[in-house]
């Protein structure tokens, strides 16, 4: 008798464990995810020439003034309202930008900011300086090329 | 024996509770076994996708709900007919023009049917109509953006309520007037005449839109029919391509108390409209051109996003009784709601919201009346085919006024019955019922993606019901229309969800979300931004004094205004914001807000201009902000205009950052 009422009440436990099944997920999936995008180390490339798209070197040898203009043009349009030449706005000044750092790493931090800012030491040190975050402003790799030959025409 | 008694009462105890738990969950009405399986099939992991697009009209607020389903979630509302202050839709300088009419700037309209753009008789995902009833309009909306793109008006046309529905391949998006008017003879111009003379002067219209390529609207023809109230509508598909359906009641034509008056006929009609015959008529110069005065309003991002009004004056009407062919009518029991033409294009079912019976005509037998001349008569110059002879049957038992009906791709139609408050299955073919199930309360339409088209999702329906009462929390005496989810993928309908929607919607479609989903604008590209205000980079941004006209040409992007301080505005002054928002980056709308504008804020899609009006009346220093949450520094995205005295000589004077 004791037995059999005890396997009822296992039942009705049973039944109890079973509405309450659905516990929560654990965390770990995300917090491995974390930790995992910290360790990851960069590339001797792309500690050079930045994370995204632009995988090779670019150089730059004699300034084509037909971009350069093409540049300007597209970087009044979509990089200005945040960023001058010679004075410190919303991100930092771009005047002497192409003495400091390769055509490939501007072209990616154009290209990819959100993951350069999350992964690049450099893009990572200088963005903490600036309380805005960079964004993207979609441009085509063509027209990030055009935007660093007007810089690069504007750090000589 | 105890024992064994004991075991018998204990067992079947604990068997029912465990099983109980498991299949009744904690289902509050009953009508359905199992709420966990619902919830199952209704639940949308966060960061997924539902299934299907639902749009539904917003009724009385003008507007087009957008929800996911099976999750029921509010996912947006398009503006459409009516001023939306929370992006500035009619209120700003761009979209002002979309609510012009004949009668004016008109701020409010009236929702009633959705109905997706087909191709080959299958919803393909380019565009959303919608008819205005109230003061008669049809907007087309764009999938691509979610945004209306064009309003027609309808002319010689009194409540548009037999509208939007389309032809398979969009050829055509149909209108008709709900009530009739006094129109002459001569040019169906409205009457000053006594309201009692209905019998003698009023009269009805017809109108097929025609929908080009790129989806403009125009209106090819009229078609001049007797003074009935036109109610609904639906193309014929397959072997019925080339005609369209429209209900009418009032057969009776009465002018008063149509509750009573309306309600004597045994049969009202079904309009049979050959429109592809009519089409070719009016290519052929046929009828008349009448005056009809009615504006296209439209707007094109790629022609500079600021709405067009276009006065359109004439419109070419065909008369039935001198063009052959082109109008039949169906007898009808009885005041008939919906019309709705099954998948394969071959029935016509009508809700008789009045009849005992769902009243089925067959096409093919349709065709033979009229070759065979098999008419009962004609009805101001119309011809009326014989009931018995095209009729396919009669759905007996259909539930208490049965008003509009869908169908799935098995050869199922489902048919809400207002009175009794359920849906009931039936089968097309034998017209006999095979299931029902409550809706709470009172459904109006029903909505099965896909559902008015040759090619049904026949997995869910929503009853869309006209009475909430206590269903949701209560919210005082008034309540957001309840719209049920239902499972009709087997033999047996199945409950799955309550959801509330937004003002009264009257008609949904539904769209598998893949056909939509990929072709989503994510921000305007600022290069090709062709307003002419536009300040397409900080350098271009401005302030321009025109006599007491002043243009502020600004710029926006996280998280500044330029410029962000004005002065020189003076108190008289016409001040007009043009707001670019430079951002290219998807979902980062910046919002304008202006300290004493007499309208509504912007919210600038990234690379889109839009202008703001604002006439200050005060002197002092205004502030204005971004009301959009766009950044970490969205509190420091602001700026001051400084009003001076009318007569004063400050001088317009700008800047950002200095």
């Amino acid at each position: 008798m004791n037995t059999t009422i005890s396997k009822i009440a296992g039942l009705m436990m049973l039944t109890a464990a079973l509405l309450i099944g659905c516990g929560e997920s654990s965390d770990d999936e995300n917090s491995n995810a974390n930790s995992q995008g910290e360790k990851q180390e960069l590339t001797d490339f792309e500690m050079t020439h930045g994370i995204g798209p632009v995988d090779e070197e670019i150089t730059i040898d004699e300034i084509d003034p037909e971009l350069a203009k093409e540049g300007m043009r597209v970087f009044d349009m979509k990089c200005g309202a945040c960023h001058k030449l010679d004075s410190r706005y919303v991100g930092p000044p771009l005047g002497g930008i192409m003495n400091a750092r390769t055509p490939a790493y501007v072209m990616n931090m154009i290209l990819n900011p959100e993951e350069m800012l999350a992964k690049h030491p450099v893009a990572k040190s200088i963005g903490s300086e600036y309380p805005t975050r960079m964004t993207n402003q979609q441009l085509t790799r063509e027209k990030a090329r055009a935007v660093v030959e007007y810089l690069a025409q504007e750090s000589r | 024996m105890r024992k064994l008694l004991k075991k018998s009462l204990l067992w079947p105890l604990a068997a029912i509770a465990a099983i109980g738990f498991i299949t009744m969950g904690c289902s509050s009405n009953g009508e359905f076994g199992s709420s966990s399986d619902a919830a199952e099939k209704v639940y949308v992991a966060p960061g997924e996708h539902d299934e299907f697009y639902g749009f539904f009209s917003g009724g009385y607020n003008g507007q087009l709900g957008v929800y996911g389903l099976p999750s029921g979630r509010h996912i947006f509302t398009i503006p459409v007919f009516s001023q939306a202050a929370v992006n500035g839709w009619g209120y700003n300088e761009e979209t002002k023009p979309m609510l012009q009419t004949t009668d004016g700037f008109i701020p409010w309209g009236d929702a009633h049917h959705p109905e997706l753009s087909q191709t080959n008789g299958e919803t393909d995902g380019r565009w959303i109509f919608m008819n205005e009833n109230n003061t008669p309009r049809i907007a087309r909306i764009g999938l691509d953006e979610f945004r209306t793109q064009e309003i027609i008006e309808i002319p010689n046309s009194a409540g548009n309520h037999a509208s939007s529905f389309v032809t398979p391949n969009t050829e055509y998006v149909t209108a008709a007037t709900r009530f009739s008017i006094p129109m002459d003879e001569d040019n169906m111009q409205n009457m000053d005449v006594s309201i009692d003379s209905y019998k003698e002067n009023f009269q009805g219209t017809i109108s097929f839109i025609k929908v080009s390529d790129e989806g403009h609207m125009s209106i090819d023809f009229q078609i001049r029919m007797p003074g009935f109230n036109y109610d609904l509508s639906h193309s014929g598909k397959g072997p019925s391509d080339g005609w369209a359906f429209f209900t009418s009641y009032n057969s009776e034509e009465a002018h008063t108390m149509l509750e009573i008056n309306a309600s004597k006929n045994d049969k009202d009609y079904i309009a049979a409209i050959n429109w592809e015959k009519a089409a070719e008529y009016a290519k052929e110069g046929k009828g008349k051109m009448i005056p009809g005065e009615h504006y296209r309003n439209y707007i094109d991002h790629e022609e500079g996003g600021i709405a067009k009004s276009e006065l359109i004056e004439e419109v070419r009407v065909l008369d039935p009784r001198e063009l052959e062919g082109i109008v039949y009518f169906l007898p009808t029991p009885k005041s008939p709601h919906g019309v709705d033409v099954d998948p394969t294009g071959q029935y016509i079912a009508a809700g008789g919201k009045l009849s005992t019976v769902i009243p089925v005509h067959s096409f093919e037998k349709m065709m033979t009346a009229i070759e065979n001349e098999e008419f009962e008569g004609e009805e101001q110059g119309i011809p009326v085919l014989s009931y018995d002879s095209i009729l396919h049957g009669e759905v007996q038992n259909p539930g208490l006024g049965p008003l509009h009906t869908e169908f799935d791709n098995r050869g199922n139609a489902y048919t809400t019955a207002f009175i009794s408050s359920e849906i009931v299955k039936w089968d097309v073919e034998t017209l006999e019922v095979i299931d029902r199930i409550d809706v709470y309360y009172s459904p109006g339409h029903l909505m099965i993606p896909g559902g008015d088209s040759q090619k049904p999702d026949g997995k869910y329906l929503v009853a869309l019901n006209k009475i909430t009462k206590d269903r949701y929390l209560p919210t005082g005496p008034e309540m957001f229309h309840s719209a049920q989810l239902i499972d009709i993928s087997g033999e047996k309908m199945q409950l799955l969800l309550d959801f509330p929607t937004e003002g009264e919607p009257h008609y949904a479609q539904g769209i598998a979300a893949e056909k939509v989903k990929e072709n989503q604008k994510r921000f305007y590209e600022i290069e090709d931004n062709n307003h002419p205000h536009a300040a397409k980079s900080e350098k271009e941004t401005r302030v321009e004094r025109d006599g007491n006209e002043v243009h502020v040409y600004m710029t926006t992007i996280r998280s500044h205004f330029a410029p962000d301080n004005i002065e020189g505005i003076k108190v008289g002054d016409e001040v007009y914001f043009h707001v670019t928002n430079l951002e290219q980056d998807w979902d980062v709308p910046h919002g304008f807000a202006m300290k004493g504008a007499n309208n509504a804020e912007l919210l600038v899609m990234p690379g889109e201009t839009a202008t703001l009006k604002w006439e200050p009346k005060k002197e002092g220093v205004f502030p204005f902000y971004c009301t959009d949450f766009c950044s970490a520094l969205h509190q420091e995205m602001q700026g001051y205009v400084r009003v001076s005295p009318e007569n004063s000589d400050t001088q317009i004077s700008y800047s950002t950052g200095q």
